[in-house]
């Protein structure tokens, strides 16, 4: 039905990246750092002037520098996968993947939409295109009034999606 | 009565506002602010995602919030805001001191006095005219996002956006918070306008970006009722057969904005066409003074930016103002002024920002050539 | 999140929390009663109850409404209190105001 169906790819055509632009971006890290445990995934792709998730960082594993353009460099080693990141990140890419679990990705992403789910609740995940493409169980739900408004929702779902899930819909 | 102010503030948006609180927090009394509206803030109370930028420009704060945060700054620093009131004229602007007309509903129409104005009107958005183009339920991307944010009305529940600019992808993904279906978004172009995240965030909700497409009709017989779209070919000739129909009874145009430079040339002010900047914009100096002394622009009107380049321009135009009113020494001005610069080049960096920055440098420089002569 | 049927509030939004208008207010469009809230324009109250016809435009008699929102476009003017050619979208609404759509002029 949609002429992005044709399936465009590339960040600066519609604002999904290759699977080049993926990996070489220095805010994503190694897919061996996400098999250890829960690591921040910043998808931020194109020079934009922007550095609020260099300070949001307790351990300091994110660095922009100057000028503000620069893509964030996320150190792999230093990031705990605290999620603090997540809600502060105006753009909305800054998600949390853990994939240390058999078989299953814990994907943890920003969500600025009513209802909010509870935990347990099974809702469908989406993948970069809106597609439904699983069902996904919440398995946490944080809110913190320093989150202004944007709750950090972690879903389960089967490892094959690791990279593509993105957001979720609420089924009500 | 005639009222004589030090500094007359035209709009209280985001520019406007922090040039009044710079002018006013280096020892200004007598400064006002006018604005035709009767909620102030501009643009900004009507953003409700947070913004980019450095902590300097507020980022990671909510529109709203930095509005709220600049008006109470504003009113504490003790200036005056005039809401509900137009500003109709602008007379002996080459004077040192200048006359501004002004309406409002309740006391008709008067006239103040200001040793030094400051322009900071805005921009607004653009039309383009299609086959029922002036059906109601075709409006402007920012009115749909006034309504949803400002009066809580929801403007549609089923809507076509036409541009994938920022505003465009920001206000589908609020319309998709206030709970309305966005069918699709529709641009001329064959990439996104704005910037990737902002499409991505929308994408991943579902919603088509239909690229190379633009609108061919709205249907309706009072109102929106149907759109219809169809895809144009690298000539930008639209291609017959590939017309696609929606039912929607909405259709957001965010197509462009233009700087509201109305007064700018009431008060004489020199002007450069730069398509970049969105038009028209007037020629001003570091300092933001414009070729007719001690009037003053700052935010869209001098270029449709952003509302972190808004914030600092505002700063400029404050800064001088006090500078001229001898509140502030001129050693101080200049490297408070080039430290703002440095914000603004790095704010114009990167692709986005690039033609922006390019622009900025030929105004200060025609600013140059035109004074000269 | 509801939406009230016939009257098109965003009584519950995920940024801006929960609508709590102070006052309602009560005016007239062509005498017919239109409720609205403290703090609406008379656009955005009309639009709230599904009004989307301002006005029909002088030679062609077509229907002309709401475009900018902000003033800058005079597309939604009426008539109010009398006075023609108001612009609807920053107008506030006031208890027993009068407001007429024009016909052309």
């Amino acid at each position: 039905m949609s002429e992005t169906n044709k399936r465009v790819l590339g960040v600066n055509i519609i604002g999904i990246p290759t699977e080049e632009e993926y990996w070489n971006c220095p805010g994503v890290p190694s897919e061996k750092r996400m098999l250890k445990g829960p690591v921040a995934v910043i998808e931020c792709f194109q020079e934009i002037p922007c550095n609020v998730c260099e300070d949001a960082c307790p351990f300091g594993a994110i660095k922009v520098g100057h000028p503000i353009t620069n893509l964030p460099v996320l150190d792999e080693d230093k990031c705990k996968g605290c999620k603090l990141c997540i809600p502060i990140c105006p753009g909305l890419a800054i998600f949390v993947v853990d994939l240390s679990r058999e078989g299953e990705a814990r994907i943890s992403l920003p969500y600025e939409f009513l209802p909010v789910p509870s935990v347990g609740e099974e809702v469908d995940a989406l993948d970069r295109w809106g597609r439904v493409v699983a069902k996904a169980k919440v398995v946490q739900v944080l809110y913190s009034e320093k989150f202004d408004k944007t709750y950090i929702i972690t879903i389960s779902v089967p490892k094959k999606y690791a990279f593509f899930v993105r957001s979720i819909k609420v089924r009500r | 009565m005639k009222d004589v102010y030090d500094v007359a503030i035209i709009g209280s948006g985001p520019a406007g506002l922090a040039a009044a609180i710079e002018v006013a927090k280096h020892g200004c009394k007598k400064a006002v602010i006018l604005d035709e509206n009767f909620r102030p803030g501009g643009q900004l109370f009507k953003q409700i995602h947070k913004f980019f930028g450095s902590k300097e420009q507020y980022a990671g704060i909510r529109g709203f919030v930095i509005g709220e945060t600049l008006m109470n700054e504003a009113k504490d620093l003790g200036v005056e805001i005039l809401l509900r009131t137009s500003v109709i004229g602008l007379f002996n602007s080459n004077y040192d001191v200048k006359t501004i007309g002004i309406y409002s509903h309740d006391k008709g129409v008067r006239e103040i006095k200001a040793k030094r104005i400051i322009i900071a009107t805005g921009a607004r958005e653009n039309v383009i005219a299609f086959p029922g183009w002036t059906l109601p339920g075709v409006m402007g991307a920012g009115a749909a996002q006034t309504l949803m944010n400002i009066y809580r009305v929801l403007p549609g529940e089923r809507v076509l956006m036409i541009g994938s600019g920022n505003v465009g992808l920001i206000v589908t993904y609020q319309l998709l918070q206030a709970g309305a279906k966005v069918v699709g978004i529709v641009e001329a172009m064959p990439k996104v306008g704005g910037w990737g995240v902002h499409a991505a965030k929308i994408l991943r909700m579902g919603v088509p970006i239909f690229l190379s497409h633009t609108i061919k009709e709205a249907i309706g017989k009072e109102y929106v009722e149907k759109a219809v779209i169809w895809e144009i070919d690298r000539n930008w000739k639209p291609i017959k057969g590939t017309e696609k129909v929606f039912e929607v009874d909405l259709i957001c145009l965010a197509v462009g904005m233009i700087p509201n430079i109305e007064l700018t040339r009431m008060a004489g002010c020199e002007h450069i066409y730069i398509k970049a900047l969105g038009g028209w914009v007037p020629l001003h100096n570091m300092g933001m003074e414009t070729t007719v002394k001690g009037v003053y622009v700052a935010g869209d009107v001098a270029g449709v930016e952003e509302n972190s380049v808004a914030i600092e321009e505002g700063r400029l135009a404050g800064i001088s103002c006090a500078e001229a009113l001898g509140l502030i020494d001129s050693k101080e001005a200049v490297e408070y002024k080039e430290t703002i610069w440095k914000r603004l080049d790095e704010l114009r960096s990167g692709p986005f920002g690039e033609h922006r920055k390019k622009a900025k440098y030929l105004i200060l420089q025609e600013y140059e050539k035109r004074m000269k002569t | 999140m509801m939406v009230k049927k016939m009257v098109k509030r965003i009584w519950n939004h995920p940024i801006l929390g929960e609508f709590k208008p102070k006052k309602q207010i009560i005016f007239y469009l062509d005498n017919i009663e239109i409720k609205a809230y403290e703090g609406d324009s008379i656009a955005s109250a009309l639009w709230a109850n599904n009004i989307k016809v301002f006005k029909y435009s002088e030679k062609y008699h077509e229907p002309r409404g709401l475009y900018c929102a902000i003033g800058l476009c005079n597309s939604c003017t009426m008539i109010v209190e009398g006075i023609p050619n108001v612009r609807t979208c920053i107008f506030p609404v006031k208890q027993g105001l009068h407001v007429k759509r024009s016909n052309g002029r």
